[in-house]
This record gives structure tokens, sequence and C-alpha cells, in this order.
């Protein structure tokens, strides 16, 4: 397992389909742990019902069938399903709106879909997904990309209050790609793939709601600062090691 | 293949099947990690015979894509693995010192030299444009690249007397980075077309450059950047044409550089921006506490003028 982690993180971002499926189709026996800690590109599904789209995950698949966070129906139908329970559910609604507003501010665009179920002891999980087309073909507003795409996937452990806290426990992962592509400067593509963790205790107050969406911008707002500044930059860096700027071009190069 | 639903006993791959999978890990291998990715190909195959049947097909192909350089035994320098220098699968020409070195693809390293035979030279006027360019390229190499390498092959007309024939050399530049200390690799190559058109007097130039950087500290980023351009320049001696072609690739590499840092450059506030914003156009957090009631939600959609 250990040797299959280490090769998504040689293997380029842009081939961690094919390369999962290379693993999964050698350690058949490990497929669990490897769709688990194996992060893909994620996939939308149309709401046949409310004619709107949603994404597709692990937490909101049932069989071959996935449920929509808007109609709460499966698709394609399926009989019995499991649906979470009604007091999750009116959360699982409002998240779903508020988390839209929230998408469209940072990102203009995109689908964003959130799925609540129950954990056992009276905690919950929460999975909040944002996918967004950065191409000038989808929801690039500039037009600056050929390609674009950024898929983020924020999956929140909240344990029973006690006392007016809960313990919230957050995964992310951030997976992104970008191509500009033109005659003069050739093909430019970055693409790549991060996953961080962190985990508070807060006051139930504002509801758990505020506190997952704050705990989520936090986290994304650090990722992308990382991904711009930390891993581009290093591959910026990488170039200028390779071949050193002409002397008299003054370079910013980024601070870590 | 394994149905995570249904299937009780996974489908058992052909030997065949899985030296294929390890070949593709081992040939996609970023720059400089092939030894790495063979460490973890070896341990989830867990047989030997597979692997390396693997890895004979795809050492090679690794070597070649990268244009690895191996030290020649004899200090006389290093070899290029290229195709455009490849004699046989383990026998590749170096043009500067004419010799003919044997390697070992999946150990990379070369085991041994000969000098070349006459009939696996160019001729002595194909030689004096050759050397003289590879001189001048070299000159240039060991200026801009820190850990750059370059090797000028004739792969056309090598056998031509003198003037009053086409002749045409492949120019390949090649500089590889490896820190795997620092969790970062990296690889720049350029490989330019000189076709020299005697009856036209005239030197046509294309150029590919490549230039890829992975990083993979607690993630994996990597940099994939590729550019073709064209360019030409009079058939001249073999000095001047050297000079010209050297300033020609020399100009063109540079502008490439210019434009690579240009793109990271707009990054942070323009090509990233279109992908998430930094910050939503109020400039401020999202207010999560005013969305704890749903009309309060609808309030701020309407004030935010995002109706839909």
């Amino acid at each position: 397992m250990e040797a299959a982690m280490d090769l998504m993180r040689r293997i380029s971002p842009k081939e961690s389909e094919t390369a999962l499926s290379a693993l999964l189709s050698l350690l058949p026996h490990h497929s669990a742990d490897l769709l688990s800690q194996v992060d893909l590109p994620l996939q939308v599904c149309m709401d046949q019902q409310l004619m709107k789209e949603f994404i597709l995950c692990e937490y909101n698949r049932d069989a071959d069938s996935y449920r929509s966070p808007w109609s709460n129906k499966y698709f394609p139908p399926l009989e019995d399903g499991p649906l979470p329970s009604p007091q999750l559910r009116k959360l699982e609604i409002e998240a779903n709106e508020v988390f839209t507003v929230y998408r469209d501010q940072y990102y203009e665009g995109g689908v964003s879909s959130v799925y609540i179920w129950e954990d056992h002891n009276e905690s919950f999980i929460a999975c909040f997904l944002i996918k967004k087309d950065g191409s000038r073909t989808g929801h690039g507003r500039r037009g600056y990309l050929q390609e674009g795409s950024w898929d983020a996937v924020h999956v929140i452990e909240v344990g029973p209050e006690e006392e007016g806290t809960a313990h919230y426990r957050l995964t992310s992962t951030v997976m992104l790609s970008l191509t500009t592509e033109n005659k003069s400067s050739g093909t430019f593509n970055l693409s790549g793939s991060i996953r961080r963790q962190m985990s508070h205790d807060l006051s139930v107050a504002e509801g758990h709601l505020c506190n997952m969406g704050k705990m989520i911008e936090e986290m994304e707002g650090k990722l992308r600062n990382s991904l711009d500044q930390v891993y581009f930059g290093k591959t910026r860096e990488m170039v200028c090691t390779l071949r050193p700027p002409p002397d008299g071009i003054q370079l910013r190069l980024p601070e870590n | 293949m394994a149905d995570g639903g249904g299937g009780d006993e996974p489908e058992e791959l052909s030997d065949k099947q899985k030296a294929e999978i390890a070949k593709w890990f081992l040939a996609n291998a970023p720059a400089g990690e092939i030894q790495y990715v063979a460490k973890d190909v070896r341990s989830i195959l867990g047989d030997d015979k597979i692997y390396e049947m693997a890895a004979a097909e795809a050492f090679p192909l690794h070597n070649k894509a990268h244009l690895l350089a191996l030290e020649m035994p004899n200090r006389s320098g290093d070899v290029l693995i290229a195709t455009y220098g490849e004699l046989d699968k383990n026998n590749y020409f170096d043009p500067r010192t004419a010799q003919v070195a044997t390697v070992d693809h999946v150990k990379q390293v070369c085991t041994t030299v000969r000098p070349a035979n006459d009939d696996e030279l160019p001729s002595p006027y194909i030689e004096d444009f050759r050397s003289t360019l590879d001189a001048e390229l070299s000159k240039y190499v060991g200026e801009t690249y820190p850990k750059g390498v370059c090797a000028v092959y004739c792969i056309s007309g090598k056998d031509a007397e003198g003037p009053g024939a086409d002749f045409e050399f492949v120019v390949v530049i090649s500089a590889v980075k490896h820190s795997p200390q620092n969790f970062c690799n990296g690889i720049w190559q350029s490989i330019w077309n000189i076709e020299f058109k005697d009856n036209m007097q005239f030197v046509e130039i294309k150029g590919k450059i490549q230039v890829g950087a992975h990083y993979f500290e607690e993630g994996n980023v990597q940099l994939d950047a590729k550019l073709e351009c064209k360019d030409s320049t009079i058939f001249q001696s073999p000095e001047d044409s050297a000079v010209s072609i050297t300033n020609i690739v020399r100009h063109h590499e540079t502008e490439y550089l210019a434009s690579l840092e240009a793109s990271y450059v707009n990054l942070p506030d323009t090509t990233f921006k279109d992908l998430r914003r930094k910050l939503p156009v109020t400039r401020t957090l999202f207010p999560w506490q005013n969305t704890m009631q749903f009309s309060l939600t609808r309030d701020i959609t309407k004030e935010m003028g995002i109706g839909k």
C-alpha cells in the first residue's frame, strides 16, 4: 500500500485515473483502501426531476445509483436507497443552499453538493464538494484558460455535542489542473493535488453549518495559497535552477 | 476487473497484463524518478520475473524520452541516450568523441565504449559543419545551463563529400536537476532540427522545447510546458553557420524562459482566478453567521445580485 501511495504521488496528476485503475487491478484486495485514500476528479450527474446537476461521490452512492441533494432521490431510480434522517435532511438542505451562495462568490460558476449522514453515537459526517470548470468554454469568466479544473472534496466528521461544544475534524482534498495555450508561448500546464487536515473544538452557539462553513473557507484559502505560492512556486524555482535567467532581469521569486 | 459491489473473487490478471501495467508506470515516471517508481512497482508486483520483463522494455523508452546522459567509462565525457544516436537497442553513438557506447538501460550505466567505425561517422565535409556547431553550442550550453549537456547528430546526408548536397542535423540539449531530498525534480529539453538546404543556400530550423518540474512534498504538483518554434538563416561557412544557428537557439530559448516566467507571474491574479478567486468580490470573508435562516439566505442572494 505504501508503494501504491508513493506511485500516486509521482505519476502526473493528469494521469491519476489511469494510475488508480491500474493499481486497483494489480491490488484488488486493497481496493477499499485505495478508493478511500486516492482522490479522483469529480463527476457530475443530472437530477432529472429538478433539472439541476449534482456531484457524485462514495457518500451519496448506493449500488450504481446516486442520490441528488436537491430532490433527495436516487438516479437511476432505486427502490430503497438509504436516506438521511429528517433532521439531518433539513440540515443538508440548508447546507446545500448556503454552499451554493458560497460557491458562487468564490467560484463564479461550477457545481456544488453537500451530503450529510449519520455516523454512530449522535455524530454525523458531512461532505462538501465543488467542481469548477474554468476553461474558456466552461465557466472561465476571463477566458485565460484553455483547460482548467478545480475539484474540492471536504469531509467533516462532527462529534456529539458536549457542554455546548462539538469536535470537528476536516479532511480536504483539492485537485486542480490549468492549461494556457497560445502560439507564441506554447502550452503551459500545471496540475496537482494536495490533501490536508484540520481539527477544531467549537461552540455550537452559531450552529453546525456556520462552524463547518468557516473551517472549509479557511482551508480552501490555505490550500489555494499553498498551491499557488509553495507548490507552483517550487516548480517555477526549478525552472530557474535549470536555466538561470540572464543577468539584468529582475525575478520576483515567490516568498515561501 | 474486480467489481466493487458483486464479485467475490477478483479476476487474476495474466502475467502479460501485469507486465503492461508495470511498463506503463515505469515509462511514465517523471524525469529522474524511475528508480523510485521501479522500487514501488517491484514491491507491488511481488514477482521479479514480470518486473524484469517490463523493465527491459520500459527503461529504454524512459531513458530516450528523457535524454539520459551517462558517463563513459574512459572519462571522455557523457553519452546521450537519444533515438538520433541509437545504433541498436544497447548501443549509442557519441558524435563528439566519435565513440560507440554500450549501455545497460535498467541499471542506467554505460558499460563499455569503442571507437566508431568509419561507416558510422560522417564525411569530413559534414563533420566540419557538425563539430564547429557542436563547439559553439557547447559553449552556449555550458554558459547557460548549470547542468546542461548537448550533442549534435547528423541524421541525414552524412556521407556528402562536398557542396551540392543537402544534409540535416539534430541538436539535442538536456538539463536535469534532481533534488529528491527536497522532493523536487525538473528537466529542460530542447530538440532542434537543422536542415541545410544547399541549392537554396538556406538553413531551416525547427525547435521543440519541453520543460517539466515535479514537486511532491505532501502533495503532487507537476509543470508540463512545451513550445514549438521555427526560424531560418542563410547557408554559410561552418564557422559562420555555427554562430548564426547558436544565436537563433539562444534567442528562442531565452524568450521561452521569459514567457514561462510571465505565465507564472500571471497565475495568482489572472489565470488562477478563473478557477477560484482569493476572496469574493465583496473583499470580505463569507458571512456564514447570517445564513442561519432560510429567508436571510435568499436576501443575501438578492443583495449580492446573484439571483437566478
